[in-house]
């Protein structure tokens, strides 16, 4: 017996997050993932996945990348690479993002928040040495409270694009707009309907968020940056934590009885079902915000104004229609259709290609994204599926598979 | 009744002429939760290393060889309903396939119970 999948190359030496001892202990199976080794499951990933849409499940996402932009203008800076609005972004509120090639091509998908005008992430003098110590910019961070004009940002990317990333921000914003890298912190990921409960209990107070806002808190002396948002349609928190304050909150929160650990299996399961795409699958440098269905995150006055990277294309994408796009399908039967299977015509010559595939927890049944031709990308569509010398038939779905379940801002629970 | 074990973490259990085949217990664990099963069709000829089978899990699919050549005579029908048999037994109710074993001589390449619980705990 022996895995058909070819296994993605990843870097021969693998850094530890600093909750690695911590999933060994609970039983976490460690395997290579974004330049660490990160725990895929624990009890298993079927188990997990039905965990978290029931009750609550902890995740350790430390491995993306946490970054501060701030100095004058950075929003409007910021604006020149990312097609959504920066500028009219209220304090504590985020949105999802893109980060744009020249060309219109993606090269990361993110969330970024326009933060409340002090510094938020330090609280203790302890904190704020250390983190002296270890970013020369801190230090005008922490001075920069007085509410002056400078607007900070907090933006969150995948830990496989981080570096890029950071040298691509660096490369097209002015010297003016500092980028503090806070690689000191951890970030964790508590999702599923009983998130609230748990966390509330520990963290009073952050039931008061509504998806997509956030806020400052302090737990046991530490600064904690929470937000209520995730990545696998429920409902659910994400915690910028220090890294050294990282074990003691996870320890909290998997006390609760609400609450256990959940690996990177059911992370992609969960996601794949909420219908979000996963970069580096189903998003990548080829693909344009118009072609990946994205279309949400180009917000009203960017397209009327343009001007962002790519934007010529993307807007006469979004004007004519993409030639591909990424649409979700069930497929018939049992059988998982994954990333790398193809898209066929009735010749069985190429026209598309499944980005992420597998059986879904929840449906019960195999789902898939893929992209197809403009014309195939209406729900209800039967499209072919060739994988591994077999052809599988599937139907074009609206997505989410499963409804998100977040909590909105006005909404009666 | 004798049992056998390939590094690829195939059983086959040998009844005269007839072998049963499976995954172990210690594969299942690996895989995960098993999604999907697809057995051999009776009467296929197979020479031992041969696909014959595949599993998939929530994460993966993999092939499952044949530990010995043989014809098929027939798949394990209850895995296409219950996939899950293979989590819950994988040495007993979870085999994937029988087949009428062409050469004997081919099982003496094989480990035994004793030599494939050594082989796991090196791994």
């Amino acid at each position: 017996m022996s895995d058909t999948e070819t296994d993605t190359t990843e870097p021969e030496t693998l850094d530890a997050l600093p909750l690695d001892t911590w999933h060994r202990t609970k039983g976490g199976r460690m395997v290579p993932f974004a330049g660490y080794e990160m725990p895929v499951q624990y009890e298993g990933i079927m188990a997990e996945h039905l965990w978290v849409r029931e009750s609550a499940g902890l995740f350790d996402v430390s491995h993306m990348g946490q970054l501060v932009f701030s100095g004058e203008g950075a929003a409007k800076a910021l604006e020149a690479l990312l097609p959504g609005d920066i500028t009219g972004l209220k304090p504590a509120k985020m949105r999802y993002s893109m980060l744009l090639a020249d060309n219109g091509g993606i090269l990361d998908d993110l969330m970024i928040t326009a933060l409340p005008t002090q510094h938020p992430f330090v609280s203790s003098e302890v904190e704020k040495r250390e983190s002296d110590a270890r970013e020369r910019v801190s230090t005008s961070l922490d001075t920069n409270g007085e509410g002056d004009a400078a607007q900070e940002l907090y933006m969150v990317v995948n830990g496989a694009t981080k570096w890029d990333d950071l040298g691509y921000l660096r490369e097209h914003l002015a010297d003016e707009i500092t980028i503090n890298h806070l690689d000191y912190r951890a970030l964790l990921a508590l999702q599923g309907p009983k998130a609230v409960d748990a966390l509330d209990r520990i963290v009073p107070g952050v039931a008061a968020l509504t998806f997509m806002t956030a806020g400052a808190f302090d737990w046991q002396g530490h600064r904690l940056w929470i937000s209520r948002s995730g990545y696998t349609g429920e409902d659910g928190f994400e915690i910028s934590v220090a890294g050294d304050a990282v074990e003691a909150l996870a320890d909290a929160l998997v006390d609760q009885p609400e609450v256990k650990p959940i690996g990177l299996g059911a992370r992609d399961s969960l996601r794949l079902e909420a219908g979000l795409p996963l970069y580096g699958h189903d998003l990548d440098d080829e693909t344009t915000p118009v072609m990946a269905d994205l279309g949400f995150a180009l917000s009203k006055r960017r397209r009327e104004e343009g001007g962002f990277m790519g934007a010529e294309r993307i807007l006469l994408e979004r004007e004519n229609g993409p030639v591909a796009k990424r649409v979700g399908l069930i497929v018939d039967g049992r059988q998982p259709v994954r990333e790398g299977a193809m898209v066929v015509d009735d010749e069985g010559s190429e026209v598309g290609k499944v980005t992420s595939g597998g059986f879904a927890p929840s449906v019960g049944q195999p789902i898939a994204m893929a992209y197809v031709p403009a014309a195939s990308a209406v729900p209800g569509t039967t499209v072919k599926l060739a994988q591994r010398g077999k052809v599988h038939s599937a139907t074009v779905t609206a997505m989410p598979f499963i409804p998100h379940r977040y909590v909105r801002a006005g909404a009666s629970k | 009744m004798s049992r056998y074990f390939t590094e690829d973490h195939e059983w086959v259990d040998v009844d005269g002429d007839i072998g049963t085949v499976g995954i172990t217990d210690y594969a299942q664990g690996q895989l995960g939760d098993i999604v999907f099963v697809e057995v051999p069709e009776e009467g296929k000829a197979l020479t031992k290393g041969d696909e014959a089978a595949v599993v998939e899990s929530v994460k993966a699919a993999s092939d499952v060889y044949t530990p010995v050549s043989g014809v098929v005579l027939e798949g394990n029908s209850a895995l296409e309903d219950n996939s899950g048999l293979v989590n819950e037994d994988a040495e007993g109710d979870g085999w994937f396939f029988k087949l009428t074993i062409g050469d004997k001589s081919e099982l003496d390449e094989l480990m035994d119970e004793a030599k494939y619980a050594d082989f796991v705990s090196k791994l």
